[in-house]
């Protein structure tokens, strides 16, 4: 391990600001953005794989692949954060130059083509709540899973409820095809999963979604209120969401992963 | 109180993939249940939260690998098809594309099948992860299900297709088919 070498790339890339001491508990490294799909063998390019490329050998890090925005890599953060798990954030903008995700760079590394992706232990996970999972049984405390099954399963189902039956009808490439009704159609995805979710959530809930301790739902309903705040949502119906979502977000963990406050959040953005 | 709990109850279309899905898992793990049939069921994608749960009550069959990172594999191949593929040509959501509604699936699920077969040939043994029947298994066998009610071309798959035939070799995928339900029409029926 060359630890003057990493030292030293480690701290020319450390941003200041969003990444200063006061507002981040974890060292986070900043790796300039994923090259663009058009740009293959453009020196920018080649500069971004060595870069990578010795980031993933000497350190010994996880790499989370993040979009500032993206309610997926957000839940991801939060995770990180709450278990206190250091990881270096590699930023991949999902607009820009086509969609950055769909270069052939990072096509290899992750077939879905989507964030987030976790360079973990050897491995690379994709799919939230799959490494989620993963750093939950490799990394147990905090939990994010209650210890009975039954209150497992509901923290699961409202989990799964957002991952799969609100979040992907209004992520990009759907609401792409959906052109000028967009908006409608975003909001009423969200309307209909936040009407059952809000019912749920009166069964389960106590300060947080399930219960009074933080669970792999509140990772998920965070990011689906930010959402809904997006596509101008009426929250107004759904106090419990709303409720939960306003305790959620004084935490320290949910504060330092919030999308404005990312090394690729564009300044007009900026916390 | 020693009173023998009741006989789980499942709402189940025969046709829904997420159905299908748990369907399987309970014939996997043995356990008897009463069938409900459900003509519209609302496809919020919460299945896998009642198969994990069947996983932790009743761990034998196990559907998970022992090991965290095949568990990881094993999870993110669920959670892509579940989250990734299924969804996006979900009920609701075809209503929606009118007559590009067949086009639309078939495209939801041609690029979602791309990524899946690249991950298998990393993962798949005799199934999807290893040799041994899991989670991602059950996910599997009703999206090809899926794939072949839209006349996806299942060419470009041969991983997928492997799998898949050896998984609809397993008695617990034959009693749980579509096919074979309470509510399947007789027209459909094995």
């Amino acid at each position: 391990m060359r630890d003057s070498d990493g030292a030293q790339i480690r701290n020319s890339y450390l941003q200041k600001g969003a990444l200063s001491p006061a507002n981040i508990a974890l060292p986070c490294l900043r790796v300039p953005e994923m090259p663009s799909a058009h740009a293959f063998f453009s020196l920018n390019t080649i500069l971004w794989c060595f870069q990578h490329i010795t980031l993933s050998s000497f350190s010994s890090q996880p790499i989370l692949y993040s979009y500032f925005r993206s309610s997926c890599s957000w839940r991801v953060r939060i995770a990180l954060a709450l278990k206190g798990i250091s990881y270096d954030l590699v930023p991949v903008n999902l607009i820009k130059d086509g969609g950055q995700q769909f270069s052939a760079e990072y096509k290899a590394l992750n077939p879905m083509q989507q964030v987030p992706a976790l360079k973990i232990d050897g491995i690379t996970i994709s799919q939230s709540l799959a490494i989620i999972n993963y750093l939950e049984e490799t990394h147990p405390n905090p939990r994010l899973l209650p210890q009975d099954p039954k209150k497992r399963a509901q923290v699961r189902m409202i989990a799964d409820h957002i991952v799969s039956g609100i979040q992907p009808l209004q992520n990009l490439s759907v609401l792409k095809q959906m052109g000028e009704k967009k908006m409608e159609w975003a909001q009423n995805c969200i309307t209909s999963g936040f009407q059952a979710l809000e019912q749920i959530l009166q069964h389960t809930a106590g300060r947080y979604c399930v219960g009074d301790e933080v669970s792999m739902a509140d990772l998920c309903l965070a990011p689906q209120v930010a959402n809904a705040e997006r596509f101008k949502v009426d929250m107004g119906p759904y106090p419990t969401i709303t409720r939960i979502n306003k305790a959620l977000l004084e935490l320290e963990a949910f504060k330092i992963s919030h999308p404005s406050r990312q090394p690729d959040t564009p300044a007009e953005l900026r916390a | 109180m020693s009173a023998a709990a009741a006989k789980p109850i499942l709402y189940s279309y025969f046709r829904s993939s997420c159905s299908w899905r748990v369907r399987i898992a309970l014939a996997l793990k043995g356990i008897s249940y009463d069938l409900v049939p459900v003509n519209l069921i609302k496809d919020g994608g919460q299945q896998l939260a009642i198969i994990n749960y069947l996983e932790e009550t009743h761990p034998n069959p196990r559907l998970l690998p022992q090991d965290p990172k095949k568990r990881a594999q094993v999870r993110m191949i669920a959670d892509h098809i579940v989250s990734g593929i299924q969804p996006l040509q979900n009920l609701s959501v075809l209503k929606q594309m009118g007559e590009k509604k067949m086009e639309w699936a078939q495209n939801c699920i041609t690029s979602g099948f791309q990524a899946l077969e690249q991950i298998l040939q990393h993962t798949a043994g005799r199934y999807c992860v290893g040799d041994e029947v899991s989670m991602a298994d059950l996910c599997l066998a009703p999206q090809v299900a899926n794939a072949e009610r839209f006349k996806v071309d299942m060419g470009p798959y041969p991983t997928i297709t492997r799998i898949n035939k050896a998984l609809l070799e397993l008695e617990a995928f034959k009693i749980s088919h579509p096919s074979r339900q309470p509510d399947t029409p007789a027209e459909l029926r094995a």
